[in-house]
C-alpha cells in the first residue's frame, strides 16, 4: 500500500513537471542593484500573468538571486541549467553578471535573454546569450549627443565605476562621440559601494568642469548628485539608464532635481504598440502607479521567450536558442524588437529629467 | 592641485575621518578589554539605521527620539549578541571567539536582507534637512540657472562638525566611565585577567555584557551619523565602514580610545587627500587603507597610540 503511494506520487510529479515548460529568471534581488531586479520581476512577473501558457502548457518561471554579485551570477546560472532544468533563462540585468553568467549559458547552449544588459561584451562572439535593448555604443552617442549638443556643455567629467563592465565601457563611448563633437572630457573613478565621492567632486569642480556624466548605478548616481551640489556644483549631471529607478529619486532628493539620463522606456512616451498599452493599463491596476523602465524591459523579455518557445514548437533548448536569435518585428512594450545575428536588439534611446521628484519623458532619439 | 581644492579635500577628509573615528571608537573598546575584534560592529552599526528609519517612518516617532531609541536598542543587540554568541566560548581559545564573530557579522547581514529587503532605502527626509546644509567659509553669491547661489569657498557639513563634537563627547565620556567609575574599573579589571577578576566577586559577565552595550551604542551612534551623511540604507552598508574603522583602531592602537579617534581622523584625511592627488587611482582607495595600515604596523606594531604589548614568558 505504502510502496503504491509512493509510486503514485512520483508518478503525480513527473506529471505535473511535464505540465510546465520551467523558464529561469536570473536577477538580482538582493546587493547592490536590487533595485533593477525587484522591478524587472514585476514586469515578468506581470507577464506571466497576463499570458501564462504557451504550446498550450503552463510557463513556469524559476525565479534565482544572483546578490548583483558575478561569481553567483555563475553558480545560478548552473543550477537553473543542471539542476533545474530551465529550458531558457531571462537575466541576467546587469552587464558584468550578464558576461560571467552568459558562459555558463554558452557551455550548456541554453538561451539566456537580458533585458537591460548594455555592454557591447555581453553578446560579442555570443550564440546563446542575446538582449532586448539597446547597447552602449548607441547609448554613448545618444548620451553625449544630449550633453554637447541639448545642453550645450564644453567640458564634461565622467565618473567611472572601475568594477563594472557597464561604467567603464558605456565612458568609452560617450568619450568617443565628446570628440567627434569636438567636446572635452576627462574621468574621474571611483567603485560600486563607495560612499564618499568628496575627493572626486572637489577634483573635477577644480578642472572647470561644465557638466557630469555618470554613466553608472543609481546608489552612486544619487550620492554623487548629493555630494556635487553640496561642493557646489550647479551645472548639469547625466547618467545613463542605470538612473531609471525611484531610489535615485527617493535617494537623491533635491539634488537630482533637473538631471537628465538616457533610458529604454517611460511611460510617458507616446505608446506604439498594443503590448505597451496593455502593459501600463495592466501595471496600473494592479499597483496603483506608473510603471517604471525595468518593469517594461521585464514584461518585453518574458514575451520575447515565449514567443521564441511558441516558435520553436517544442522545449527543446538548442531549438529555442536558435528561435530567440529569429526574433523579428516583435511589437514589445520598449518599441519593436528584432534580434539581430549578433543577438542585439536595435532600439531607440528615450531621454527622461527629473523634476520636481518625477521622471518627466523629453524625447526620443532615433538609431 | 591648487591651494583652494588642497584645502576642500582637507576638510572633506576630515569630515570623512570624524565619522571613521567614532565607529573605530566602539570597536577598539571592546577589543582593548576583551581582546575580541568584534567584526560585527559594523552590522550592529547598520541594525542601529535601519531601526532609527523604521522608528521614523513606522512607529511616526520625532527624529531625536527615534535617534535616542535606535541607539539604545543598537546598545541591547550588542548586549543580547553577546550573550547569545560569545557567552558560550568565553574560555574557548580567542580564535574561536574571532570566528564567531564573523559568523555573527554574516548573520546580522543575512537577516537584515530576509527582514528589510536588499534595496536599498532612503535616510534622507529622516532626520532635519539642516544638518546636511553647508557651512561656507568664503565663496561669492551669483545667478546660476535662475538661482541665486553660492559659488567657491571652503565647505563643510554642518553633521560632520556634529559628528567631530560628539566624537569628542565620547571621547571625554569613555575616559570619565572607564577610569573613574566602578564599572569602569572592573572593565580595566576584566581586561588584564577576566579568572582574577571574577575571584574578587565581580560578576565578569555583566561587565563583559556592559561593554558590548556601550561599544554597540556607539556604533550606533556613528551608524546615525553616517547615514545622515550618506543617506542610503542597506544591510551590507556596515562593511566597508566596519573595516574603515577596524583600520583606524588598528593605526591608532588598537585598545586605546584617543588612538582610535587619531588613526580615524588621520585614515579618512589620507584616504581623501589620495584620491584628490591620485584621482586615477580612486579605484582602489580602500586597498589604500589597507597599504597603510601595513606600513604602519611594520614600523610600529602598536600602532601610534599602542602600548607596547610585553610578553609574558
Amino acid at each position: 500500500m505504502r510502496k503504491l503511494f509512493v509510486i503514485l506520487l512520483v508518478v503525480f510529479l513527473s506529471v505535473s513537471a511535464l505540465a510546465s515548460i520551467k523558464v529561469g529568471a536570473i536577477l538580482p534581488m538582493t546587493g547592490g542593484v536590487a533595485a533593477f531586479g525587484q522591478m524587472i520581476w514585476q514586469g515578468v512577473e506581470l507577464a506571466n500573468e497576463l499570458f501564462p501558457e504557451v504550446l498550450g502548457e503552463k510557463i513556469e518561471i524559476v525565479l534565482l538571486d544572483n546578490n548583483s554579485d558575478k561569481v553567483q551570477a555563475v553558480n545560478t546560472a548552473r543550477r537553473a541549467i543542471e539542476q533545474e532544468g530551465v529550458v531558457a533563462i531571462i537575466g541576467q540585468v546587469i552587464s558584468s553578471n550578464t558576461i560571467a553568467g552568459g558562459t555558463v549559458a554558452e557551455e550548456n547552449g541554453v538561451a539566456m535573454v537580458s533585458p537591460s544588459s548594455t555592454n557591447p561584451l555581453v553578446t560579442q562572439d555570443k550564440k546563446y546569450v542575446s538582449r532586448v535593448c539597446f547597447s552602449d555604443p548607441f547609448q554613448g552617442v545618444a548620451a553625449a549627443l544630449l550633453a554637447f549638443n541639448n545642453m550645450g556643455a564644453e567640458n564634461v567629467a565622467v565618473f567611472v565605476d572601475v568594477e563594472q563592465d557597464y561604467a567603464v565601457g558605456f565612458a568609452n563611448y560617450f568619450k568617443e562621440t565628446a570628440l567627434e563633437l569636438g567636446g572635452s572630457v576627462f574621468y574621474e573613478y571611483y567603485k560600486s559601494g563607495d560612499q564618499d565621492f568628496t575627493a572626486q567632486v572637489s577634483d573635477a569642480i577644480s578642472k572647470g568642469a561644465g557638466a557630469f556624466f555618470i554613466p553608472g548605478y543609481y546608489q552612486e548616481i544619487a550620492l554623487i548628485a548629493i555630494q556635487a551640489r553640496q561642493l557646489g556644483f550647479y551645472e548639469p549631471i547625466i547618467a545613463g539608464d542605470g538612473a531609471a529607478v525611484p531610489e535615485t529619486i527617493e535617494i537623491g532628493g533635491e539634488a537630482v532635481n533637473g538631471l537628465y539620463f538616457t533610458t529604454h522606456y517611460d511611460s510617458g512616451s507616446p505608446a506604439i504598440t498594443e503590448n505597451a498599452k496593455l502593459f501600463v493599463e495592466a501595471y496600473t491596476a494592479k499597483y496603483g502607479e506608473a510603471p517604471g523602465t525595468f518593469t517594461a524591459l521585464g514584461f518585453d523579455t518574458y514575451l520575447v521567450v515565449r514567443d521564441a518557445i511558441e516558435r520553436a514548437g517544442s522545449t527543446d533548448r538548442e531549438a529555442i536558442a536558435k528561435a530567440v536569435r529569429q526574433t523579428k518585428d516583435y511589437p514589445a512594450v520598449t518599441g519593436i524588437i528584432t534580434i539581430d545575428e549578433n543577438g542585439d536588439a536595435i532600439k531607440s534611446v528615450t531621454i527622461v529629467k527629473i523634476e520636481n521628484g518625477k521622471f518627466v519623458y523629453d524625447t526620443t532619439i532615433n538609431p | 592641485m591648487d591651494p583652494k581644492t588642497l584645502l576642500q579635500n582637507f576638510v572633506n577628509g576630515l569630515s570623512l575621518g570624524s565619522l571613521y573615528a567614532l565607529i573605530a571608537i566602539g570597536y577598539t573598546m571592546v577589543y582593548g578589554i576583551l581582546r575580541l575584534i568584534n567584526f560585527a560592529h559594523g552590522d550592529i552599526f547598520m541594525m542601529a539605521v535601519y531601526f532609527a528609519l523604521f522608528f521614523v517612518t513606522l512607529a511616526q516617532l520625532p527624529w531625536y527620539l527615534a535617534a535616542i531609541l535606535a541607539i539604545a536598542c543598537a546598545g541591547l543587540l550588542g548586549f543580547t549578541v553577546d550573550r547569545i554568541a560569545y557567552k558560550p566560548i568565553r574560555n574557548a581559545p580567542r580564535i574561536s571567539a574571532l570566528i564567531t564573530a564573523i559568523g555573527v557579522s554574516f548573520f546580522l547581514e543575512s537577516l537584515a536582507v530576509v527582514v528589510f529587503s536588499g534595496i536599498p532605502r532612503s535616510f534622507r527626509t529622516i532626520f532635519p534637512q539642516l544638518l546636511n546644509e553647508m557651512i561656507i567659509i568664503g565663496g561669492e553669491m551669483e545667478v546660476k540657472y535662475g538661482r541665486e547661489v553660492i559659488v567657491g569657498g571652503i565647505r563643510f557639513p554642518v553633521i560632520s562638525l556634529i559628528t567631530l563634537i560628539v566624537a569628542a563627547i565620547a571621547l571625554v565620556f569613555l575616559w570619565w566611565f572607564i577610569f573613574r567609575t566602578k564599572v569602569g574599573m572592573a572593565m580595566r579589571a576584566v581586561s588584564l585577567d577576566i579568572q582574577t577578576t571574577s575571584l574578587m566577586g565581580v560578576n565578569v559577565d555583566r561587565v563583559i555584557g556592559m561593554t558590548f552595550a556601550l561599544g554597540s551604542a556607539l556604533a550606533g551612534i556613528g551608524g546615525i551619523l553616517w547615514a545622515i551623511r550618506y543617506p542610503q540604507v542597506w544591510p551590507y552598508m556596515g562593511f566597508i565602514p566596519g573595516m574603515k574603522a577596524f583600520v583606524a583602531a588598528v593605526f591608532g592602537g588598537i585598545g586605546s580610545v584617543p588612538g582610535a579617534v587619531l588613526g580615524g581622523l588621520i585614515l579618512g584625511i589620507t584616504e581623501v587627500m589620495m584620491v584628490g592627488i591620485m584621482p586615477g587611482a580612486a579605484g582602489y582607495r580602500d586597498a589604500f587603507a589597507f597599504f597603510i595600515l601595513i606600513i604602519v604596523l611594520s614600523i610600529k606594531p602598536s600602532g601610534l597610540l599602542g602600548r607596547p604589548e610585553i610578553v609574558k614568558v
